[in-house]
């Protein structure tokens, strides 16, 4: 038993509506790195979040154990204070803070009267720099180094909270090659060091390369933890998609005709960080009635292709030609882009895709204004004919369109962001994560509108984490991995363990 | 879902309708409320003096340009954006229309449309920072407000600029009277009320039928008679007082053109769409093909154009263009925009609400003027009842449950 630092025994955790962890079990052993799998959405950072203390005590069932006793968080600092540090995704740095600053924030070196002791700060910070091999100066600004040397940062402030179990989340999604060899290096020493990780990672070669032990969680449960030995890729990627994919998604008979959209060499830069290629050289097409599908791991660029081809909405230094039904088009703008037929469902429907603060029969008319308009001057009544004709035909659950966006459930809104674009009348529809949020049911009808959309002869491109999701609808399917199209699988010969092979497939630059 | 408007409402739904109608319009239309609470009150503490048709012409025509500003000003807001420079912006128009109708002896009319052009220019200037560069509107207009004070004393040369054409000055004081002959109440005045009602029945008329065409719910028969019945009541009223004095001040004839096109262009046009589009979710509004920028852009030439025409009515007013003209009407003209109910966040707001923000600070000012209540307190009183304004519709809305 002592040789175990954590246990999480029998974890559930419900938000209203959804078992999002269900009856979760974790041993990580002292002085090993520990990996967790999973696909989006499967509940790793819930778990997660229940360690740290994100949610209290109380707000879940089962024990968590840590050093051989009971422990019960109330809050981040607790965990902290038991030497747990938890290294988000999106890194928590203060861009205009320095090094020093952002490594004691909230835990500053006192000196006489209170007051911060700035020499003394300053070289802590050196020495805790030199332990994770950062050559910086810690007077330096965080926004004046890169992300990987910022990552660093993130861990030499875990150091100085004396952490003995450091999670990291998904750490090597933004940084490259380089970076995240230099990262993974640094795990290992701090092991050498006595300090036991955690690490969330899609990386399949990466997990190889550092874990001792792995476990897989699906669903919010968990399905196995391997050791070392017993690691392969075939087995984490099966434990992580095996699932029941039967009577989820309409039936689909395809009626495919001629190309209607083809896109070649598409490029697009990172909008800060110009010299990075976010999105490779990507070639593609869609005919009539069909049903595309794109693949990736976050961070593969998925929503950054969508949103630079529809308008240049994202990147700089954007190249490629686009073709619709033969002939080139261009889209540099999001009106033009609408106006050459094409539609875009944003992924994040509440942040891009609604405006809130306004009712159903405004947000649908929102990107075809035009065609309610004479001489500048809406229609307003044949808007609502219009809005109500969508309300029915789509099932969108409200007593009538006047009912603002911002009170319908996730399905409801998203059935609001489909009329639309449908209403625009698009030769081409974009969907970015058409199901996110919403729940099976209305997955269902989703599914349904975006079949009704295929068989009315439009070109329907999906982009999704959820392999089955992309496997029950599509006609065929791209993988794409850290920004370029790495297969093309038609959907008789696409399962998931092939498309996952294709998604963590890296490619030499 | 069963629709509504099929169903047979038995007498009792049909009551309870009427009433949820009544209740609805009552929580919509609150500042109006406030409004008519506020008019009371003064009567009261006032002992008549301001409902007086002198006083109710005065109300009209010292507040006309924090109105015409209020207009220009909720639709920045909407749009998520502020204006600060308007009161400097108007003082620069004032000073620059006596260059050119008095030192230059320009005839007014050229005056003043080429003032109005300026004004637009200056707009321009400001909504290009703004839109363009991507500046924020704070900074843009508070620099504006420094820039355009600043000019406004440069183009009057440490001097005031006086006697303007009398044309000019009926912007600010003229009144349409006596043209059928001199009568103790004026024809003209009572004529133009009459066919305002008219108009607005016929128009309240014409949008129900259109909505029943289209198979919408419309309020209950009775409920819609008797807010036309209350409203035409209040106009005739109002145009009896007008015409009991000197008839229809140009300043009202120009906050009505200004109120019927703003209306329209915030309520009915492409262009107010957008404004409302990008207030409430700007992304979204983007991803649907709203030219962001251009809208920006254009909603402050507009502010620029209402500032100028604001500068020149009160110009005219005084016929006098100073430079400590236009002192703080940027404030005014925001509270009124935030009293009248547009949101702080953008989004929301109406034409109409602005107006009738703008006609309770006027009425505050008023009436705590005729009671002798020195400017120290009016100004304390003013900053109350904007707080209040803002945290009543705060809290309004988290009743609500959100936004």
């Amino acid at each position: 038993m002592t040789q175990n630092i954590l246990e999480m025994r029998s974890i559930t955790k419900t938000f209203p509506g959804v078992k999002a962890l269900s009856d979760v079990t974790l041993q990580v052993a002292r002085g090993e790195v520990h990996a967790i799998c999973g696909e989006n959405g499967a509940g790793k950072s819930t778990l997660m979040k229940v360690l740290s203390g994100v949610y209290p005590h109380g707000s879940y069932e089962g024990d968590i154990v840590f050093e051989n006793e009971v422990v019960e968080f109330k809050d981040i600092r607790d965990s902290e204070a038991k030497g747990i540090v938890i290294i988000h995704q999106e890194l928590a740095l203060s861009p205009y803070l320095s090094i020093a600053e952002n490594i004691f924030l909230n835990n500053e070196v006192k000196g006489r009267f209170g007051l911060i002791d700035w020499d003394k700060a300053n070289s802590e910070a050196a020495k805790l720099l030199a332990r994770v091999g950062l050559r910086e100066n810690p007077t330096t600004k965080i926004l004046d180094i890169g992300v990987g040397k910022q990552q660093l940062v993130e861990i030499a402030k875990a150091l100085s909270k004396r952490v003995k179990l450091l999670i990291l989340d998904e750490p090597t999604a933004a940084l490259n090659d380089e970076d995240s060899d230099h990262l993974l290096d640094l795990i290992l020493h701090l092991k050498e060091q006595g300090i036991t990780s955690i690490i969330i990672s899609h990386k399949l070669n990466e997990i190889k390369k550092i874990a001792d032990s792995v476990t897989i969680i699906r669903d919010g449960k968990t399905i196995e933890t391997i050791a070392k030995t017993d690691v392969t890729e075939e087995r984490i990627i099966k434990d992580m998609v095996g699932r029941d994919l039967e009577h989820r998604y309409p039936d689909h008979t395809p009626h495919i005709g001629e190309e209607i959209l083809r896109v070649e060499d598409w490029t697009a830069h990172h909008p800060q960080d110009v010299n990075r290629v976010v999105v490779d050289k990507v070639n593609l097409n869609v005919r009539r009635g069909e049903i595309v599908g794109i693949a990736g791991l976050m961070g593969a660029g998925r929503t950054e292709f969508a949103m630079s081809l529809f308008g240049r909405s994202y990147g700089t230094r954007i190249s490629g030609r686009v073709f619709k039904a033969g002939e080139e088009i261009h889209t540099r703008t999001v009106d033009e882009a609408i106006r050459n037929g094409l539609a875009y469902a944003t992924e994040d429907r509440k942040q891009y895709g609604l405006n809130l603060i306004e009712d159903i029969k405004r947000n649908i008319s929102m990107a075809s204004l035009s065609k309610l308009a004479t001489g500048g001057l809406v229609n307003d009544n044949e808007e609502y004919k219009v809005a109500n004709e969508y309300r029915k035909s789509l099932n969108i659950k409200a007593p009538n369109v006047l009912v603002k966006t911002g009170k319908l459930s996730g399905g409801n809104q998203q059935k609001v962001v489909l009329s639309k674009w449908i209403y625009s009348d698009p030769d081409v529809l974009i969907l970015d994560e058409p199901t996110r949020g919403i729940d099976v049911g209305a997955k269902y009808e989703i599914y349904t509108i975006i079949n009704r959309l295929a068989a009315e002869g439009k070109g329907i491109i999906v982009i999704s984490s959820e392999l089955p999701e992309l496997l029950g609808i599509c006609d065929r399917i791209y993988a794409l991995s850290e920004g370029r199209i790495t297969g093309e699988l038609p959907i008789e010969e696409a399962n998931p363990e092939a498309l996952l092979k294709l998604m963590t497939m890296e490619t030499p630059r | 879902m069963t629709d509504t408007s099929t169903k047979q409402p038995g007498a009792a739904s049909r009551a309870s309708s009427t009433l949820s109608h009544i209740v609805s319009d009552l929580g919509k239309n609150g500042i109006f409320i406030a409004l008519i609470a506020v008019v009371v009150l003064f009567s009261i503490l006032t002992q008549g003096i301001l409902l007086r048709p002198q006083n109710i012409s005065n109300l009209i025509v010292q507040n006309g340009y924090i109105l015409i500003l209020a207009i220009g000003m909720v639709m920045v807001i909407v749009a998520g954006h502020i204006d600060l420079s308007v009161g400097s912006v108007a003082a620069f128009i004032g000073a620059v229309s006596g260059v050119f109708a008095v030192k230059m002896g320009l005839p007014w009319w050229l005056a003043i449309i080429l003032s109005l052009a300026i004004g637009a220019l200056v707009g321009a200037w400001q909504g290009f920072w703004i839109a363009y560069i991507g500046i924020p509107a704070f900074i843009v207009t508070l620099a504006g407000m420094l820039i355009f004070r600043g000019l406004a004393l440069v183009v009057l040369g440490n001097a005031n600029i006086g006697s303007f054409p009398e044309q000019y000055r009926a912007l600010g004081n003229g009144f349409l009277t006596d043209v059928f002959g001199d009568f103790a109440i004026d024809p003209l005045t009572m004529g133009v009320g009459v066919l305002a009602v008219i108009g607005f029945v016929v128009q309240q008329v014409r949008t129900r039928r259109g909505r029943q065409s289209y198979g919408q719910d419309v309020e209950p028969m009775g409920w819609f008679v008797a807010k036309i019945v209350l409203l035409t009541a209040g106009v005739l009223a109002f145009a009896y007082a007008l015409a009991s004095f000197k008839g229809i001040p140009i300043t009202l004839i120009i906050l009505a053109v200004l109120v019927m096109v703003y209306g329209i262009v915030t309520n009915r046009s492409v262009f107010g769409r957008h404004i409302y589009a990008i207030g409430g979710n700007r992304h979204a509004a983007e991803l649907s093909g709203v030219k962001t920028r251009q809208v920006d852009f254009w909603i402050f030439v507009n502010m620029g154009f209402l500032a100028a025409l604001a500068g020149l009515v009160f110009t005219a007013r005084l016929n006098l263009a100073g430079p400590k003209a236009g002192d703080g009407f940027e404030l005014e003209a925001i509270s009124a925009a935030f009293i009248g109910g547009a949101a702080v966040q953008g989004g929301v707001g109406t034409i109409g609400g602005a107006i009738i923000g703008g006609l309770i600070i006027g009425v505050l000012n008023n009436g705590m003027s005729i009671l002798g209540i020195g400017i120290e307190w009016q100004q304390a009183v003013k900053g109350l009842v904007l707080l209040f304004a803002v945290a009543f519709d705060v809290f309004n809305k988290r009743r609500a449950g959100g936004a």
